[in-house]
């Protein structure tokens, strides 16, 4: 048993290479379009740009420490990530919503933070028990989930903690808990529904009424879908050409450099140009499930692939909520939509996969 | 196997984690699947239907400024108004060659390198599709000039839209204050909604103080644009309401006359109504033209009000700290009755000086020979600064500083005008906390004539002369008499605001001390009997005097000596008639050297315009 002395130059550098050019090659088509998005404000691109670099500076941060030490380290960052939202609770600052916590000059959600802590605490925690997990497993892991979801929820920012949430129960999902648990957990979901109806916020019932029947309020909170709907039906299959978005340059598109940035892209680039962002993000995908397949570890598997698997809600929901499928919940496009913390988040839970990827111990039999 | 995965897990785990990574594919492959329907659906089957949409799709929203309230005078003068004002704006994004275009420009309409900087400035902030202004306030020509050759500069379009104006110009600059330009930290201040439609706000004067009500509430309208984003059609509208008009207490003439009578001199007028507090006339001279800072001042001008020596932007009226010199005589009188250190007939011996025992220095009466036996009248009359060195001495600081502050000195008025400054009245407490030294007794005898470290304002004079004017009762000083609804018509007159009156153990001290002040204008030997001459009326006033200057002890300058700027300030506080009196007057000459021949007889030009009017008036309704 050795380790092989013959990686590549990626992998000395703890850098995956499939991965690294789709991350690339999404910053670059989310700079695009941003200009255009931004009212051709270079000042934005370049602000988004340097998040971007400091985004691909925490990778390849990131990818350089061990997956067993992230593993040890998981416990402290799901500390530190509750402590913070306990101080947002009491303290925090923002728009109607207490998610911001102003450190000196820096403004950051500790929200963001639990989207990683929470997938790698329950990973870290289910690596040494019996799989399929046991009830008193999965009662433990429900509330490693449930607390800090209650306390996003509670900001109020339900698209964040239904993301947080799903992070933990897709690690869940993937350590083998029975389909009729599942199951089981789904019907429970439905039955809740009228519950949840209930305990939420007026602007919340509004965006699920709104989705149902856009028409009815055309210019108040159905505006946002209608618009979206109408840009990205307009962009036809090859779209109206970059920075010729009549939709968003007209100041039709509310979010359009934010939440709502798909649309701008479906309207300039069209369903073409649709096809070659999805394909962008299919590759960062099936790399993110082949890494998870190849993991040498159960803790390195189960972060793998529910990262990787969140990637992916991210991407369903922002263009669900665009295309009008899904109610409007704040969740922005993975790398594409300007905002700071989440290209940050994003670019950390790229570094963990090649993570485990690059440091993986190479087998040969002697 | 070349290569196989290390692990302790049995294997079934591994089988099961797997199964659920094929699962997870292919949830992610029916889910995207899903998402490419959806795609397909709106951008090719209906492509048609949202181009014609998005072709036709022209609603937009556009706030509505309100209409700002208006300003007007007690006699009923407007003082601000509302006027057309055309602006020219530019939309950058359809203009192709913006540069080439503004120097085009230029031959129709001239630009300064100033406007054209300020353009630049402002362009770089806004997005490309905002309108940008180039120039304010267009002549009736060059908006001529510019429709004939409109053609020409796509892009660029005359804005009409309403200014604020101030007719009168300089005259009420201190009083109503201007609009200008919202600013950074005000943006902050207000609420956007209400603001959207806004580029100005109050930033001095009434205009400040009572900004929410002039503003009024912002409206909306939709309408309907076509794909470049002009304007075809109101939609639906939800109009503005208009800002609310106010009625100032200040009548124009009196305004004027003061003014005039100030005649180029620095300094401040305040006149008020000692039976309500009302201010008839607020003058802070020199004074600027507010209308400079309505589109926002050039530099150079602004440059050249804020250096120069004279200070026209500094309200003196409200601000300016002066001593009051020997107009707080009569206060001082009033505490020696109040407190039983002095009887009206006791007399005191001036010999032109007063030492304090046991000090070498003498405190001087401005009559170096002396007045010799001086009892409470004469002392007012003939302002013997002797008799209240010993005056002072007996009461000591801390009565003097209890009897002084219930006539407002030291603490602000409340007046109705943002800005406003408290002057100092000193105590023991004040010097122990500020200096962190004692008080000591010689400080006591140069108080008693309101030199030291008294400092009060114009404002402040006038206050308390109508205090005493109305034996004792306290309104607060203000400017805006109603607020008018002029949409509706209805009026909300402002109340006359009280404080605690001055209350005496013996109301006679009123009258002997209001005698006093009587024989300064009307007695044989009154310091500003010179100015009473002739008057059909009977008032009472008090001159006084702030030294600037230090005279050495036992030299005498001549003030023809002096230089200009180190003259004495000439104060003077009166008010008229004695009985019920109709107006109070507090007057500062700066570097006028003396109250009796500088300040006195602005006064008595006011009360003679001011009572004539009410005689007329009362003659009129009798």
């Amino acid at each position: 048993m050795r380790t092989a002395s013959e990686k590549d130059l990626f992998t000395r550098v703890h850098l995956d290479g499939p991965l690294f050019s789709g991350v690339v090659l999404l910053c670059a088509l989310g700079l695009i379009v941003l200009y255009s998005a931004s009212g051709e404000s270079s000042e934005v691109v370049l602000r988004q740009a340097m998040r971007m670099l400091l985004g691909l500076v925490a990778m390849c941060a990131i990818a350089h420490i061990n997956p067993g030490r992230l593993a040890r380290w998981a416990p402290l960052f799901y500390g530190a990530g509750m402590a913070l939202l306990i101080a947002v609770f009491l303290f925090g600052t923002g728009r109607g919503a207490h998610r911001w916590l102003e450190m000196g000059f820096i403004r950051f959600q500790p929200s963001e933070i639990m989207k990683l802590a929470v997938p790698l605490t329950v990973a870290w925690f289910l690596s040494d028990k019996v799989l399929p997990p046991t009830v008193s497993t999965v009662a433990i892991v429900l509330m490693l989930i449930a607390i800090p979801g209650a306390f996003v929820i509670e900001q109020p920012d339900l698209g964040t903690a239904i993301l947080i949430m799903m992070g933990g129960l897709l690690v869940l999902f993937f350590a083998g808990l029975a389909w009729r648990w599942t199951a089981i957990a789904a019907a429970v979901s439905v039955v809740c529904a009228p519950i949840g109806w209930y305990l939420m916020h007026d602007y919340q019932r509004q965006r699920i009424i709104t989705l149902l029947d856009p028409t009815q309020d055309p210019l108040g909170s159905g505006y946002h879908i209608i618009q979206a709907t109408i840009a990205v039906g307009s962009g036809g299959l090859s779209g109206k050409g970059w920075l010729n978005g009549t939709q968003s340059h007209l100041e039709f598109l509310p979010e359009r450099a934010t939440d709502f940035i798909f649309a701008v892209y479906c309207e300039e680039f069209g369903l073409l140009g649709v096809v070659v962002l999805l394909a962008a993000y299919s590759l960062i995908l099936a790399r993110g499930l082949t890494i998870a397949f190849y993991a040498q570890d159960i803790f390195g598997r189960l972060v793998a692939a529910s990262l990787t698997f969140t990637l992916f809600i991210y991407v369903f929901v922002n263009m669900g909520m665009v295309t009008g499928q899904l109610p409007v919940v704040g969740v922005p496009l993975p790398l594409i939509s300007y905002g700071g913390t989440s290209i940050v988040t994003l670019m950390t839970g790229f570094g963990i996969l090649m993570s485990i990827q690059t440091h993986r111990r190479f087998i040969v039999e002697s | 196997m070349k290569f196989g995965a290390v692990t302790k897990q049995p294997s079934r785990e591994v089988k099961v984690f797997t199964r659920r990574i094929w699962g997870a594919a292919l949830g992610m492959f029916v889910l995207t699947a899903v998402l490419i329907s959806r795609l397909i659906y709106l951008q090719l089957i209906y492509h048609d239907h949202y181009t014609t949409l998005s072709r036709e799709n022209r609603l937009k929203i556009l706030p509505i400024a309100p209409t700002r309230g208006l300003i007007y005078s007690n006699d009923g003068v407007l003082l601000a108004d509302n006027r057309a004002s055309f602006a020219l704006e530019v939309i950058p994004e359809r203009v192709k060659h913006l540069r080439d275009s503004i120097d085009d420009l230029r031959q129709f309409i001239a630009l300064e390198p100033e406007q054209i900087e300020r353009f630049e400035a402002e362009l770089i902030q806004k997005r490309r599709f905002d309108e940008v202004t180039l120039k304010s306030n267009l002549t009736e020509e060059e908006v001529a000039i510019f429709a004939v050759n409109r053609h020409r500069f796509p892009g660029f379009e005359i804005a009409a839209r309403l200014a604020r104006y101030y007719p009168l110009g300089s005259q009420f600059a201190h009083v109503i204050g201007y609009v200008g330009r919202i600013n950074t930290e005000e943006l902050n201040r207000i609420d956007p909604a209400n603001y959207s439609g806004t580029t100005h706000i109050g930033k001095e004067g009434v205009e400040k103080a009572r900004e929410e009500l002039l503003h009024g509430k912002a409206g909306y309208q939709q309408v309907e644009v076509n794909a470049q984003g002009r304007i075809l059609r109101v939609v639906e509208r939800d109009p503005p309401v208009s800002g609310l008009d106010i009625h100032l207490t200040i009548d124009t003439q009196l305004q004027a006359a003061a003014i005039k009578a100030m005649a180029g001199r620095k300094g401040a007028v305040v006149a008020m109504e000692p039976s309500t507090g009302a201010v008839l006339a607020f003058v802070s001279n020199p004074a600027f033209d507010p209308n400079e800072f309505v589109n926002g001042i050039s530099s150079k001008l602004y440059s050249v009000l804020r250096d120069s020596p004279d200070r026209p932007l500094f309200n003196r009226a409200l601000q300016g700290l002066y001593p009051p010199g020997s107009t707080v005589k009569p206060l001082m009188a009033l505490a020696g009755l109040e407190y039983g250190v002095r009887k009206s007939t006791n007399t005191t011996w001036c010999p032109g000086w007063l030492r304090l025992a046991g000090q070498a220095h003498q405190y001087r009466c401005w009559q170096k020979s002396g007045h010799g036996a001086v009892a409470l009248s004469r002392s007012l009359a003939e302002s013997c600064d002797v008799y209240y060195y010993s005056l002072a001495k007996d009461l000591g600081i801390d009565r003097i500083h209890e009897m002084l502050s219930q006539f407002g000195l030291g603490k602000i008025t409340g007046i109705d005008l943002p800005g406003e400054i408290g002057g100092l009245l000193p105590s023991r407490e004040w010097k122990r906390r500020t200096r962190k030294l004692p008080w000591y007794p010689g400080e006591t005898l140069i108080n008693g004539i309101g030199q030291g470290f008294m400092l009060s304002t114009p404002l402040q004079l006038a206050q308390f002369a109508a205090v005493v004017g109305s034996r004792g009762a306290v309104h607060v000083p203000h400017v805006v008499a109603n607020i008018e609804d002029p949409t509706v018509g209805r009026t909300e007159v402002m109340g006359v605001d009280s404080r605690a009156s001055v209350q005496l153990g013996d109301d006679k001290n009123w009258e002997l001390v209001i005698e006093g002040m009587h024989e300064v204008v009307q007695g044989a030997r009154g310091t500003a009997r010179a100015t009473a001459v002739g008057a059909e009326y009977q008032y009472a006033g008090k001159t006084g005097t702030a030294q600037l200057f230090k005279i050495a002890q036992n030299k005498s300058i001549e003030a023809k000596d002096v230089l200009k700027h180190l003259r004495d300030h000439a104060l003077f506080v009166a008010f008229a008639p004695l009985q019920k009196p109709q107006l109070a007057l507090g007057i500062i000459v700066e570097n006028g050297e003396s109250g009796s021949k500088a300040a006195a007889p602005i006064a008595r030009t006011l009360f003679d315009l001011y009572l004539d009017v009410a005689q007329g008036e009362l003659d009129a309704n009798g």
